[in-house]
């Protein structure tokens, strides 16, 4: 018993302290909020579990059989007032636990707007098989696999699928939201320092699956601009015919930007998903897929 | 038209070596236990006292004898994914390709769920609750009979996926769109879905069948508030199976519909909508939670009771707090998606009603303790498990508390961390009070106990291997790690992986001392032998009949007053007649075009379809018009029993 609890806390604590990326290192305020929530609950949680597990040691060895000082109660098997105490310890816990569950939804709810000075940038995310394409709707270019975001700046993001359910995760910036075709979640992020963060999909979608990763890169404000501008210049122009190849399965794709989008692509998709042969003359994207 | 449908030679994976040496040894085992049992002559008493067997306790060892071959099969998934994760680092692949992982990990979620932990559970069910509700059989013994093959038939079709055509490749629970034919194709989904909803039939029937025993049979004077509490839980979970199973059925009809017949319940297009899947998946998946840890719960019960040498602390607690939660259960679902983007006041409120179940779980937990408190507690075996239980349970409890947090969720969702809770509550909460319900009762079914030693060594091996296997995996899920990962790039994951890979070899170790315990049993199961019937002092009513106890149970029915007590034989004269159910080949006749059935609907082979069908139910009507159905055990036979069997002074 002692080993397996020591394991724990030995792993417990070099997680604690050696951990790097991962959401225990949070680079921006949502992460940090949910770290502080983590901790919080936590910390709220082990006052009553370590007694808990102390306890239940302590009292199964020392009423050992064997030991002649313990005294044999075989009558004790009913008191009004521990009765009172085994049903409130865990209700009280789960009022403070609850009550941080209740705050930390409206909170840290993944719709709610990153209050800041600086204006928003607004990101369109949709999953394909397999990989991830950004929309910078008001910069008017996009990205395959890779995201750019100035530092400082909240992102406002607009996420779908184009079949397959997957989840919009950067683990170090914090809270993570499905993709789901036909519908749009929304989502509100930040990186407040500059650096490379790994992002992925979780929520398994299919053979491809392990490869849904990107990469999120924080930059400082002219760097986004420059970056921008860069794109702006090369790559194809991102339209039904570039989205429907693009949209073909493939997995593992080396990072690339579109120069330019069409306009109002993003809900075009969004709607394709409902009418395959409907709107924005969009062909069913993963169509081939079963063809394969 | 093709008579066979969409079956064809290419369907077996020839070219695939661990495939086919699974397959190859399979089918040597099979042939093996076959010949063995020709070869010995013993087929003509499988099938009597076995196979077309409708008591309970022979029922019973048959499910948890299925659970543990499934078991082993789940568990060889398991081993196979460590060791994937644990070298798949970087650019390299691993020995599995995808569409081979990706298999492999639903299949060990569908299995330990469906086809080790609820066969398990019931069979345990079936073995103890008509024994201390004091009866002779469940309500309806050939309905009974007919669940367990049923079961038995869901398992069968999911093995022959290993070998014919593939398995799922959406994991265990199958979200469409994915799970839909645009996407999966093959015929994976389809074993998925016809070996659930058969072996779901089965359950749900089983559920009926405990419900109305435990409700309508008990012995005379025992009133609710007298059931042990094992009785209870067991209630609990049938009333939990009876509510949620037709859930899960009728889910997963609507999906057999949009794969077999165009419909658009779940589709991308055409006005459908994935969530609803997701919805009612989980209506049916959070009870299906307590529907395997409740009877757990109630084998802690005994077990804790038992060996701390008191009556259970808090019997009213405890019933109250099991009941509690098998209406919560309804209520918690939405955790499992609060990241589908719900509103703050849905999130908010699915996860402060989670964490309310926590409350009667918790309560459970301070009253075992306050069992102990002041007994004279024996480490035997199953109290290792308990212990081991209580220890691990408590971890597993705070980090679902943990979870039930939204903005936490949304860090750690289908994370590792996510993977590690679970198999924290399943391995420590359910498996565990399983080995302890296996270890407790066995002597009561076969009369003599199983070895203490390799028992504790097995304990030791599940217990430090379950650390070692699940600590790293919480760790790797704060690190950022997704579960379902056929490979990655961090290399910072992969240390505790090779930890978790080691880990399940220490589990692997304690599965192998519990093979070797009961082989090791039964060798010197003269020494082992229990002339009591009673072992371990247990005060409830199974323990006052002899091990093994006679087809009906008790020769004279136990009445229930302030404390049971056996009567003893001498000089009793007042034996009645009882009459026992017949037994009937109906339930083994059904499973078997059960199987046809689900085959040819997974391959779609009409014809073989219709005639499995038409099968099933000319099996059904031959059972309805039948001549017999109860024989007679005279009371002299039992009076020749009771002599043959005196009764122990109990303490």
């Amino acid at each position: 018993m002692r080993h397996g609890l020591f394991a724990a806390l030995l792993i417990g604590a070099a997680v604690l302290s050696g951990c790097s990326e991962g959401v225990l290192d949070p680079k921006g305020p949502i992460a940090a909020a949910g770290r502080e929530i983590l901790f919080n609950s936590l910390a709220i949680m082990l006052a009553i579990v370590i007694p808990t597990i102390l306890a239940t040691i302590g009292v199964a060895f020392w009423f050992r059989s064997s030991n002649r000082r313990a005294r044999y109660r075989p009558d004790f098997t009913y008191s009004g007032r521990l009765e009172l105490l085994v049903w409130s310890i865990p209700a009280m816990t789960v009022l403070l636990v609850g009550g941080v569950a209740w705050i930390g939804a409206h909170d840290l709810d993944p719709r709610k707007p990153i209050a800041s000075g600086v204006d928003p940038i607004r990101v369109q995310v949709v999953s394909l098989d397999w990989k991830w394409l950004f929309i910078y709707p008001d910069q008017g270019i996009a990205s395959v696999n890779h995201l750019t975001v100035p530092v400082g700046t909240p992102v406002a993001f607009e996420l779908t699928s184009s079949g397959v359910m997957n989840s919009f995760f950067v683990p170090q910036l914090g809270s993570q939201i499905y993709t789901m075709a036909g519908m749009v979640t929304r989502l509100h992020l930040q990186a407040d320092h500059e650096g490379s963060y790994r992002g992925l999909s979780a929520n398994y979608s299919g053979d491809g699956f392990a490869d849904m990763r990107f990469t999120v890169d924080a930059v400082p404000p002219e760097a986004f601009a420059r970056w921008i501008d860069a794109a702006r210049s090369t790559g194809l122009m991102l339209d039904a015919g570039t989205y429907a190849a693009l949209a073909k399965p493939s997995s593992a794709v080396v990072p690339f930007t579109y120069r330019s989008v069409a306009a109002g692509l993003f809900y075009g998709i969004v709607g394709s998903a409902m009418h395959p042969h409907g709107s924005a003359g969009l062909a069913h994207p993963t169509a081939e897929r079963a063809e394969k | 038209m093709n008579l066979l449908g969409k079956l064809s030679w290419d369907a077996i994976p020839f070219d695939q070596p661990i495939i086919m040496g699974a397959t190859a040894f399979m089918v040597l085992v099979i042939v093996a236990v076959v010949s063995f049992i020709i070869v010995n002559g013993y087929l003509a008493p499988l099938w009597r006292d076995w196979i077309t067997s409708v008591d309970h306790k022979r029922i019973g060892v048959m499910y948890i004898v299925l659970a543990l071959v499934m078991l082993l099969r789940g568990f060889s998934d398991a081993i196979m994914m460590r060791a994937q994760q644990a070298v798949a680092v970087g650019g390299a692949q691993g020995y599995l390709p995808p569409e081979h992982f990706d298999q492999i990990f639903s299949a060990h979620g569908t299995i330990m769920i469906f086809f080790m932990a609820m066969p398990f559970v019931i069979g345990v069910i079936n073995v103890v609750v008509p024994l201390q509700l004091g009866v002779r059989d469940v309500a309806f013994p050939t309905l009974n009979s007919v669940s367990f093959w049923l079961t038995a038939s869901g398992a069968l079709l999911i093995n022959i996926s290993l070998a014919v055509g593939e398995f799922a490749k959406t994991g265990w629970v199958a979200y469409p769109p994915l799970s839909e034919l645009q996407f999966s194709p093959g015929v994976g989904v389809d074993y998925y879905l016809w070996s659930l909803q058969i072996s779901g039939i089965g359950t749900l029937l089983s559920g009926i069948n405990f419900v109305t025993t435990i409700l309508k049979l008990r012995a005379p004077g025992m009133g609710y508030m007298r059931m042990p509490v094992f009785c209870w839980t067991a209630l609990a979970t049938s009333l939990l199976i009876v509510a949620a199973f037709p859930v899960l059925t009728a889910t997963f009809a609507m999906l057999l519909l949009d794969r077999y017949l165009g419909f658009h319940f779940f589709t991308v297009d055409g006005g459908g909508n994935a969530m609803m899947y997701v919805n009612l998946f989980w209506v049916w998946g959070h009870p299906e939670v307590y529907i395997l840890v409740l009877p757990a719960f109630g084998i802690y019960s005994e077990v804790v009771a038992t060996f701390s040498g008191k009556p259970l602390f808090g019997y009213r607690s405890m019933v109250a707090a099991t009941m509690a939660i098998c209406v919560l259960s309804f209520l918690v679902w939405l955790h499992h998606f609060f990241t589908m983007g719900g509103s703050a006041d849905v999130n908010g409120f699915f996860g402060v009603m989670t964490m309310i179940i926590a409350v009667p779980t918790g309560v459970k937990v301070f009253n075992w303790l306050f069992t102990m408190y002041g007994g004279r507690v024996r480490f035997t075996v199953p109290m290792l498990w308990s212990i081991g239980f209580m220890i691990t349970f408590v971890v597993g409890g705070m980090t679902g508390v943990l979870m039930a947090v939204p903005p936490a969720d949304f860090q750690v969702h289908n994370s590792l961390f996510l993977v590690a809770h679970f198999h924290n509550t399943i391995i420590g909460g359910v498996v565990f009070g399983l080995m302890a319900g296996y270890n407790y009762w066995f002597p009561k079914v076969f009369g003599f106990r199983l070895d203490e030693r390799w028992g504790k060594a097995s304990f030791w091996c599940w217990f430090i291997g379950f650390y070692l296997a699940f600590m790293p995996l919480y760790a790797v899920g704060l690190m950022g790690m997704t579960r379902r990962l056929q490979h990655y790039d961090n290399p910072a994951w992969q240390p505790w992986l090779m930890v978790a890979a080691l880990g399940a070899v220490v589990i692997l170790a304690g599965v192998a001392c519990q093979a070797i315990q009961l082989v090791v049993s039964v060798r010197a199961r003269r020494q082992l032998r229990d002339a009591t019937g009673n072992p371990w002092g247990g005060r409830t009513l199974e323990w006052f009949t002899p091990s093994p106890p006679p087809a009906w149970n008790f020769t004279v029915l136990p009445s229930v007053g302030r404390f049971a007590r056996r009567t003893p034989a001498e000089g009793r004269q007042d034996y009645k007649a009882i009459e026992m159910p017949n037994n009937s080949p109906i339930g083994f006749i059904t499973a078997f075009f059960a199987v046809v059935t689900g085959f040819a609907l997974i391959w779609h082979i009409w014809w073989m379809a219709g005639l499995g069908l038409l099968g099933a139910f000319v099996t059904l009507l031959a059972f309805a018009f039948r001549r017999q159905e109860e024989i007679e055990v005279p009371a002299v036979e039992l009076a020749r029993f009771d002599r043959a069997h005196p009764a122990e002074v109990m303490p």
